[in-house]
């Protein structure tokens, strides 16, 4: 039986009167024990659409303008009062978000967040709320839940905090769930788990799911039914295996196209350059960062942050090198480490003097100054260089401008006026412009929507061939990393465990943690293999003072495969 | 804990720095004790006569001599005798201290009890008209000098409703505490009201903030009624600013208020400095700005001592 059925349901945020309208008459079934995934890129109205649902929309200046949300075919949530919506909320419909940093309340402890929650639903009280607290978080699978009461949320990790979340949604024993782009936060091994978790819940419960997210391959394995949202409304919707085979709408095929599927390497560039007589152009040495914990003037360190540990690698002209892992791995500490924007505490970097090598971040909102036009922008590093922004500076910008394929008239507009994708393309040009040999792309195409994403990596291949530029591509996402990488290097725990080429390494992973990684990935073709719950964490690469890392052995596999060693445990 | 005791210790640095300021500062400005002391009649006293004044107060001596002298004695716990009363600068301190500071406690708790929920008020209202009421009378408060209001609230509380005695004998607290309290409220609202309109202003700003934060909507998403969302959730996080406008606003007026004991005729620590530096009184002028710094990095250190118990993320260094 049908347990949630909204028809026309329109939104709209402004002024009453003056609305404007950002979702368009949407029509969405849903049965107990069934999970809906709504599919759409950023502006689709699919969040907004989730949160018409519960009515949170009403707090963040949004108003449903028509249409129906029936609940169990009586109760039409599109025009129950506020007091009838409270008790609705956190009872028969839960929500989960897609920050768990920033969901959970910074200054109380989780034992009372979560303990309100079965004061409120249950009227329990005293022992009875922790009690019922620490079931809960048993029941997601927290490790030494009794402790984890009285922590605070910056204790913990992200997964974890995730997980927190869901046991706080299942304690109202909620019959509709929605979850709002759960794992787009977390990591890929994470993000398995998490998905894994919400699958167990369901079987228990026998809930129905809404699953809101814009990875139309992440859904490919736990969604019943599909919807796909463009420009606030639903193009398509179907039996998820119907949407996947035989996609009907051409903005449906258009998002199964631009998504990077992982394909096991067979993607992998076929352009390698290496072994074909060029030298290296950046050499990186047994690179380490270390940062003290706990110290202070005067006083002893207490323990030292091993963040990259020994890390050696080289580039070649017109090559790119994958870095990939999880947060907290030192990817990223390792990318600005060659810049020296975090002093390396060991190691020796080659070929990044002067201005040989310059970055692209993840951010492009927060990466470009709002106050600066994009002449300013561009002439950043000419200033730096200490030249002038003569007439052959302007040529330059001119000319960068036309192959990140912006208009020219670009130059005197401001970063506001561009699109996501447009402003990412502003950074490549800045990055450009100082003349460099490699570009350090840290996460570079994460925040942008997958279709502007693909458009982007095609571009970088573009420019990467026309400049002969080396790339140190760091990224969490494999799919991406399979399209844009020549080599990739593994990085865990601050150090490199397996390093080689893209198509070897992806194909034939021979670490351990490898394997996880792949294995996490979620993808079309693999929808229907059932993924076993792992709660493992990455381990902390505190250590005491004076703490030295054991030496790295090296196995080879094939002519550019190596994998470190694990020490039998 | 131990952070406490390592910010303790770092107060005798900070104090002595203190120390040597005001030393040098009160001398430098013209004119001299004595003189200042016996005003017109001062031209009748004999060299010899005048000697012998300046040597009983110790002004003979060069500076740094008088320095070394004042310092050995704050060890004692002596700081010096005034020029001025012809008392113990300590005794005059601990004298006056108790009515500064219950006037600084009566002017923050009407500063927080008016503040905070007509701060809240306007941020869940945001941009309609109750807010913008709210808004404009902070503006007003905050930028009407605390003289006008000591006026005007005398106008309106004690000539207009006589609800209020206008002046009369101060009367310590503990001879008469209801008479206490009805003497002071009208200077603690005086001085209260600017403090007010801040605390209103930066607890709405702050509310504004944290009302569009995640874990508000997560608070939402579980049921919890718009006032539990506030109050449970919202606003612990919206103290942080306005614990820290208290502290100095608190630690400020510590330091006595001038303009308000004046009008009031309150013998607070305020106009003890003001006649004490017109008179050139050194002793007292030390002793007393000695006491305001003390003053003002313990209201700080409470202050940094509140945040960690208001917000568990921060830990001074207890924590590997």
């Amino acid at each position: 039986m049908t347990l949630l059925s909204v028809r026309d349901l329109r939104v709209g945020f402004g002024r009453p009167g003056h609305e404007t309208e950002v979702v368009k008459g949407v029509d969405l079934d849903l049965a107990a024990g069934e999970t809906l995934a709504i599919v759409g890129e950023s502006g689709s109205g699919k969040s907004v659409t989730a949160m018409s649902i519960n009515r949170l929309v009403d707090y963040s200046g949004g108003r449903i303008l028509g249409g129906s949300i029936l609940l169990d075919g009586t109760t039409d949530l599109a025009t129950a009062s506020e007091a009838r919506m409270q008790s609705l909320r956190g009872g028969e419909i839960g929500m989960i978000f897609q920050e768990p940093m920033t969901s959970l309340n910074p200054v109380l402890r989780i034992g009372t967040q979560i303990g309100e929650i079965f004061a409120k639903r249950r009227g329990l009280s005293g022992r009875a709320v922790r009690q019922a607290a620490i079931r809960a978080l048993e029941r997601v699978r927290i490790p030494d839940a009794a402790r984890r009461l009285d922590q605070a949320p910056h204790q913990m990790s992200g997964g974890m905090l995730q997980r927190i979340m869901i046991a706080m949604a299942f304690a109202g024993e909620p019959r509709l769930l929605i979850a709002d782009e759960p794992t787009t936060a977390l990591d890929v091994t994470i993000q398995a788990q998490i998905l894994a978790l919400l699958a167990e819940m369901k079987r228990e419960t026998g809930m129905g799911l809404i699953f809101i997210t814009h990875d139309i391959g992440l859904v490919a394995g736990i969604a019943d039914r599909v919807v796909v949202m463009q420009g606030g409304r639903a193009v398509e919707s179907g039996p998820a295996d119907e949407v996947f085979d035989r996609p009907a709408h051409d903005y449906t095929r258009h998002l199964l196209s631009a998504v990077p599927h992982f394909r096991g390497g067979r993607s992998a560039r076929v352009d390698a350059v290496r072994g074909k007589g060029a030298a290296a152009m950046l050499r990186v040495e047994d690179l380490g960062v270390r940062f003290s914990v706990g110290g202070g003037f005067l006083r002893q360190a207490k323990g030292y942050v091993h963040a990259v540990e020994g890390v050696s690698f080289d580039l070649v002209p017109g090559e790119t090198l994958g870095i990939v892992g999880e947060s907290g791995s030192g990817k990223s500490t390792t990318a600005r480490a060659i810049l020296d924007l975090v002093r390396p505490t060991a190691g020796r970097v080659e070929g990044a003097e002067g201005r040989a090598v310059q970055m692209v971040f993840q951010n492009p909102n927060a990466s470009l100054n709002p106050r600066m036009d994009v002449r300013a922008l561009l002439s950043e590093p000419v200033i730096a260089a200490g030249r002038r922004v003569d007439a052959a500076a302007l040529d330059r910008m001119r000319m960068l401008l036309d192959k990140v394929d912006l208009p020219q008239d670009a130059l005197a507009r401001y970063p506001h006026e561009f699109s996501g994708g447009q402003r990412q393309r502003i950074c490549i040009a800045r990055a450009l412009m100082p003349n460099p040999r490699v570009l350090v792309l840290d996460e570079a195409v994460s925040a942008l929507d997958v279709s502007v994403q693909a458009k982007v990596l095609d571009l970088l291949i573009d420019l990467q061939r026309d400049f002969g530029l080396a790339y140190l591509f760091v990224s969490h996402d494999m799919a991406v990393v399979e399209r844009i990488a020549h080599r990739i290097a593994v990085i865990y725990a601050g150090r490199i465990v397996e390093i080689g080429a893209a198509r070897s390494v992806l194909s034939d992973p021979r670490h351990p943690y490898t394997r996880k990684l792949i294995a996490a990935v979620p993808s079309i073709e693999r929808r229907h293999v059932d993924f076993a719950l792992d709660t493992d964490e990455v381990p902390s690469t505190l250590r005491p003072g004076g703490w030295q890392a054991p030496p790295q052995s090296w196995q080879d596999h094939g002519p550019d495969h190596r994998v470190a060693v694990e020490p039998a445990a | 804990m131990s952070y406490f005791l390592r910010r303790l210790a770092v107060f005798p640095l900070v104090m002595l720095g203190v120390s040597v300021f005001v030393f040098i500062a009160i001398r430098l400005v013209p004119g001299d004790a004595i003189t200042a002391m016996l005003g017109t009649e001062g031209g009748m006293l004999t060299p010899a006569q005048r000697e012998a004044l300046t040597a009983y107060f110790g002004l003979d001596q060069n500076w740094a001599v008088q320095y070394l002298r004042w310092l050995g004695g704050l060890f004692r716990g002596d700081l010096g005798i005034s020029v001025t009363y012809g008392q113990p600068v300590l005794q005059i301190i601990l004298d006056r201290f108790p009515l500064t500071l219950q006037l600084a406690l009566m002017s923050m708790v009407i500063a927080l009890l008016i503040g905070l929920p007509a701060g809240v008020y306007a941020a869940t209202r945001a941009d309609r008209p109750s807010d913008l009421l709210v808004r404009v009378f902070a503006m007003i408060g905050q930028s009407m000098p605390n003289f006008v209001v000591a006026l005007l609230a005398i106008y309106i509380l004690s000539v207009g409703f006589g609800v209020l005695p206008t002046m009369g004998r101060y009367v310590p607290f503990r001879e008469d505490p209801l008479g206490n309290l009805a003497q002071m409220i009208l200077p603690a609202i005086a001085l209260g009201t600017a403090f007010a309109a801040a605390v209103t202003r930066i607890s709405r700003a702050a509310m504004l903030d944290i009302l569009s934060e995640d874990y508000v909507r997560t608070a939402r998403s579980q049921g919890f009624s718009q006032r539990y969302v506030i109050w449970r959730h919202a606003l612990p996080n919206a103290l942080i600013p306005v614990l820290t406008l208290s502290g100095v606003e608190f630690g400020y007026l510590l330091g006595g208020a001038v303009i308000v004991e004046q009008i009031f005729a309150l013998p607070g620590l305020g106009r003890v400095v003001l006649d004490a530096i017109l008179q050139r009184d050194y002793a007292l002028v030390q002793g007393v700005v000695l006491f305001i710094a003390f003053n003002f990095m313990l209201v700080n250190l409470l202050v940094d001592l509140a945040y960690a118990a208001l917000d568990p993320r921060i830990r001074y260094g207890d924590r590997p």
